[in-house]
């Protein structure tokens, strides 16, 4: 049995123009130890999955699943305060902004006491030696001094070490990092996801990276979901993935990591963005984006075939690399780069 | 923390300058002679004119003048009063306790109605509670409070008898003012009668000169509940798994105060100039009624003393108020 | 990139006033306190044809006389008479005309100087500001209302130096916020290109830069009108401000405060059209702010 099953996840907001599906029948099984990371762009609707599975999204979303368990307990059966005790002490979660997501009224100490003392319980004392062990565990120089310390005195890698240290306080089972490293130093992200790993390692919780970065995925995961528009578009375990990508999102992404670009001028991209609430296109989301899409592309909506172990979102999913659609005889495999950037308009 | 402190004293002293200025040139400006005015219907001899207008420094310059004005200030001498020529600076301490007094216990009534009543609109946002709330804070914030006070006065006073009409306490009880604090020299007194008949006759005057600030109390607690709400560390604190509870009275509201101990602050210059009316409607013995009568009989010493001591209340308690603030809000502490 | 026609594009004035409307009329209460403003205006402007009676005419045999609801009401008083016969609901139509034309005074002349001292403060920096700001301190230093009496007895009590008092002590508000948008948007592209191009300093101030401070203004402009209108008749009722018998609100309490006991009438409702009056105009005020301030916007 999985840790975290989740089966036909949907989350739509309630706004002034109707309700908009940021979320559109996601699964995800997550077994005990297991990374996993979950890709996509900005306005792809990973974090909000996430957010729903933790319950800490705003009284606007409506959450939907088939299914939505950990360890066995139906989370959507949970009273608030059954779902309360999970929250924080079996499943934590570490967002992407750390200087904004610790209180600035308190002390670190005291935020990081609140935690334990709601889970785990324990004398003052023992608590403040948790605490400490905590901030040393996660590499912060000096836990004695900066444990009285608040927030706006540390630096955004330290904020978000407090914030690990706060998250595995009460020894989660699972752990949720929301692009831990997006909004830090490029010096300080490498130190905080070695960190990460590190604690899933010696711990063996399972950790869901969510990641827009695929190179963070190559170094990082064993099992990845793509998301595309609040889509699950495909989901393989890593090796396989780079090796044989199913989705033409997916081949998009990985072809704009510079380590598969080849020695090519420039990276390739993806041209245009992700669709938001009203400019969503007819047929599948990605057709506009998309170098392969046909004439049944912009009219239908794929499902993904019954035989397929990756669920691939798409009429013609590739195959070793080389795309079935009739439209991909004219693309130059080698140099997306020539393919014309149809620009996106609603 | 001192010297934020000091930083901000001096930055008060032009402002206070400037006080004094304007002070100072309001009973110049006034129409009429004071010295005339002071005699009375039954006139005054060119002799005496003379005398009392040197003994009173108006045959000197303006510039002179002023100084002796600043010069008297420093040492707490703020001339006599035309009418009981008695030294302002007593009449006004003699007054000031009941006006504190009477606004301590609005200020009191508006926190405690007004911020639970805005943290309940924030947390129930968009529902009927929240609109019923918002919708009577409107109406406060509207209110003319000498009209307030006459339909308490008519509803509980005239129709119910229940509270009485003016005054700090009954005519029963004398109190040996200690502290000016008619609660608190009762208790002194060890006269329980005395301190219950004070509390009575501090209702409504409370409410009254409470309503405003409540309303803006309530109001502005609402918004910045609202603000903070919206982040990431609020996110935070119920991804810890806390209750409800905590992460509204502890995470939220510790963080909204910083906004509402600013407005609260600033609610004591409105308090003042509500003073004015209330203490008129409930002839209430402060410095409200007394700058309006020093006002109305042109009792210029009186007015000009009373100016610049309200001002200078209300820029010590602006800069408390900056100093709670630097207290209450970690980031600038440090 | 579009041609003029419905609907409007994106960055034209009808554009924005089309999105200004829709956010404004969004919420019911600024549109219940439009309509009232609107209908009070009208009631205010047509008073002699409106009101029943002659404000100041005393009907020597009707005095205290009951509102049309009581056994002893007559229907030719609706609201009742004060204590001298003259009828309150004539008195409150015409009193209409006196606090909201005293009130629109006070705003266009503490809202016109109040920018005019904002934008010197804001533009040329330096000592111009130090000197606006600190005067601006010492007004905020003394409570309103008395500063507001204070100048009223200079000035001896009536209409006009009520007005100035109740104008001078709004004019720090107008000020300040002005000299904060001026700062904030100084230095912004469109008025630095605005500059290179060579206009001069007035130019820069009215033409660049005003227009683009207006949201805050057009806010505290209706804040500033509702507390006129409690401030104009506060000063009535102490009787500073307006003088009998001119039917003012504030004035029309002050006298009928005597009668409280017996004659409920003529006290509840001149302050029960002012609650009434400056509620609307809150209302109103609400539903601007959030219709021209950003961040309250709703994607």
């Amino acid at each position: 049995m999985a840790l975290l099953d989740i089966e036909g996840l949907s989350v739509r907001f309630k706004t002034s123009s109707g309700l908009f599906a940021a979320v559109e029948d996601v699964d995800i099984n997550v077994d005990r130890g297991e990374v996993w990371s979950i890709v996509g762009e900005s306005g792809s609707g990973k974090s909000v999955s996430m957010l729903a599975t933790m319950g800490l999204l705003p009284w606007t979303a409506q959450v939907t699943a088939d299914r939505m368990t950990f360890d066995g307990q139906d989370l959507q059966q949970l009273s608030p305060r059954q779902r309360r005790r999970i929250v924080g002490g079996e499943m934590s979660m570490i967002f992407q902004e750390p200087m904004s997501s610790l209180n600035p009224c308190f002390t670190v100490g005291t935020q990081i006491d609140e935690m334990i003392k709601q889970h785990l319980g324990g004398s003052r004392k023992e608590r403040h030696e948790r605490a400490l062990d905590l901030l040393a565990q996660v590499g912060i120089p000096d836990p004695a001094r900066r444990i009285k310390a608040y927030p706006h005195q540390l630096s955004g890698g330290m904020s978000q070490r407090v914030m690990i240290a706060m998250a595995i306080s009460c020894n989660p089972r699972l752990l949720i990092a929301d692009e831990p490293t997006t909004a830090l130093d490029v010096t300080i992200q490498a130190q905080i996801l070695e960190l990460l790993l590190k604690l899933q390692e010696d711990t063996g919780m399972a950790l869901i990276l969510i990641t827009h970065d695929m190179g963070v995925v190559a170094e990082t995961a064993k099992h990845v979901v793509v998301q595309y528009a609040g889509r699950q578009v495909e989901k393989q375990d890593v090796k396989s993935l780079f090796a044989n990508p199913r989705h033409p999102y997916t081949e998009a992404l990985l072809s704009a990591l510079p380590e598969r670009a080849g020695n090519q001028d420039r990276l390739p991209t993806i041209p245009g963005v992700v669709p938001g609430q009203h400019d969503r296109p007819a047929g599948c989301l990605f057709n506009p984006r998309c170098q392969y899409a046909t004439e049944q592309c912009r009219e239908v909506e794929p499902v993904p075939a019954a035989d397929d172990p990756a669920r691939t979102l798409c009429h013609y999913p590739l195959e070793d690399g080389i795309s079935p659609s009739p439209a991909a005889a004219g693309v130059a495999r080698d140099n997306p780069q020539s393919s014309p950037h149809r620009e996106v308009r609603p | 923390m001192f010297k934020f402190f000091l930083v901000k004293l001096a930055q008060l002293v032009p402002t206070f300058i400037g006080v004094t200025i304007v002070a100072f040139s309001f009973i110049r400006l006034l129409p009429g002679d004071p010295i005339l005015l002071m005699a009375g219907e039954r006139g005054i001899s060119a002799e005496r004119y003379a005398q009392l207008k040197s003994q009173m420094g108006f045959d000197r310059s303006l510039i002179v003048q002023y100084f002796d004005f600043l010069k008297g200030l420093l040492h707490g001498d703020l001339g006599n009063s035309l009418v009981t020529h008695a030294p302002v600076m007593d009449e006004f301490m003699s007054r000031f306790p009941a006006t504190l007094e009477l606004s301590l216990f609005a200020l009191a009534f508006a926190v405690i109605i007004g911020l639970p009543a805005g943290v309940l609109a924030a947390v129930k946002r968009g529902k009927t509670l929240d609109h019923t709330i918002m919708g009577i804070s409107l109406t406060g914030y509207s209110m003319p409070i000498f009209w307030w006070g006459l339909l308490l006065i008519m509803l509980f006073s005239t129709i119910l008898g229940w509270t009485p009409v003016s005054g700090r306490i009954s005519y029963m009880y004398f109190i040996e003012p200690v502290t000016g604090f008619m609660t608190i020299d009762s208790l002194i007194a060890g006269d329980w009668g005395a301190f219950l008949s004070a509390l009575h006759y501090l209702i409504l005057p409370s409410i009254v000169l409470g309503t405003i600030p409540l309303a803006v109390i309530a109001r502005q607690t609402r918004s910045s509940m609202l603000e903070v709400l919206g982040e990431d560390y609020v996110r935070t604190a119920r991804a810890k798994g806390l209750s409800n509870f905590r992460v509204i009275m502890v995470h939220t509201l510790r963080n909204a105060l910083i906004s509402v101990v600013t407005v609260i602050g600033l609610q004591v210059g409105l308090l003042l100039a509500g003073a004015i009316l209330t203490e008129t409607i409930f002839s209430w013995p402060g410095i409200g009624k007394w700058m309006i009568d020093a006002i109305s009989r042109r009792d210029y010493p009186s007015v000009q003393g009373g100016l610049v001591l309200i001002a200078f209340i209300v820029m010590i308690v602006n800069l408390l108020v900056d100093l709670a603030y630097g207290v209450i809000n970690p980031r600038i502490r440090h | 990139m579009s041609t003029i026609s419905t609907p409007a594009a994106p960055g034209t004035f009808r554009y924005q006033l089309a999105s200004f409307w829709s956010d404004f009329s969004a919420s019911r209460g600024a549109l219940v306190g439009l309509l009232f403003i609107v209908f009070i205006l009208l009631v205010a402007l047509f008073a002699p044809w409106v009101a029943p009676h002659d404000p100041a005419m005393q009907d020597r045999s009707a005095l205290l006389v009951p509102p049309v609801w009581h056994a002893e009401g007559s229907w030719s008083y609706l609201l009742g008479t004060d204590a001298v016969g003259r009828d309150v609901l004539s008195r409150l139509i015409y009193g209409a005309r006196y606090s909201l034309s005293i009130s629109a005074m006070v705003v266009v002349l503490s809202m016109g100087v109040g920018i005019f001292l904002g934008l010197l403060a804001g533009y040329f920096r330096g000592w111009v500001e130090t000197v606006i700001t600190r005067v601006m301190d010492v007004v905020l230093a003394f409570p309103s209302l008395l500063l507001a009496l204070g100048l009223v007895a200079i000035l001896s009590p009536g209409l006009t130096s009520a007005m100035i008092a109740i104008a001078l002590v709004q004019l720090p508000y107008f000020v300040r916020l002005t000299r904060a948008a001026v700062i904030g948007e100084k230095d912004r592209e469109y008025v630095i290109a605005s500059r290179l191009s060579g206009a001069g300093h007035l130019r820069l101030m009215f033409n660049t830069l005003l227009p683009n401070c207006m949201a805050p203004l057009i806010v505290q402009a209706t804040l500033s009108f509702s507390t006129a209108i409690l401030d104009i008749a506060a000063l009535g009722f102490l009787g500073m401000g307006v003088q009998p018998p001119t039917p003012e609100w504030g004035a029309m309490l002050a006298n009928a405060r005597e009668f409280m006991g017996s004659a409920y009438w003529a006290v509840t409702f001149p302050g029960l059209i002012i609650l009434l009056t400056v509620l609307m105009i809150n209302l109103m005020g609400d539903g601007l702010r959030d219709a021209l301030d950003p961040k309250m916007k709703r994607s």
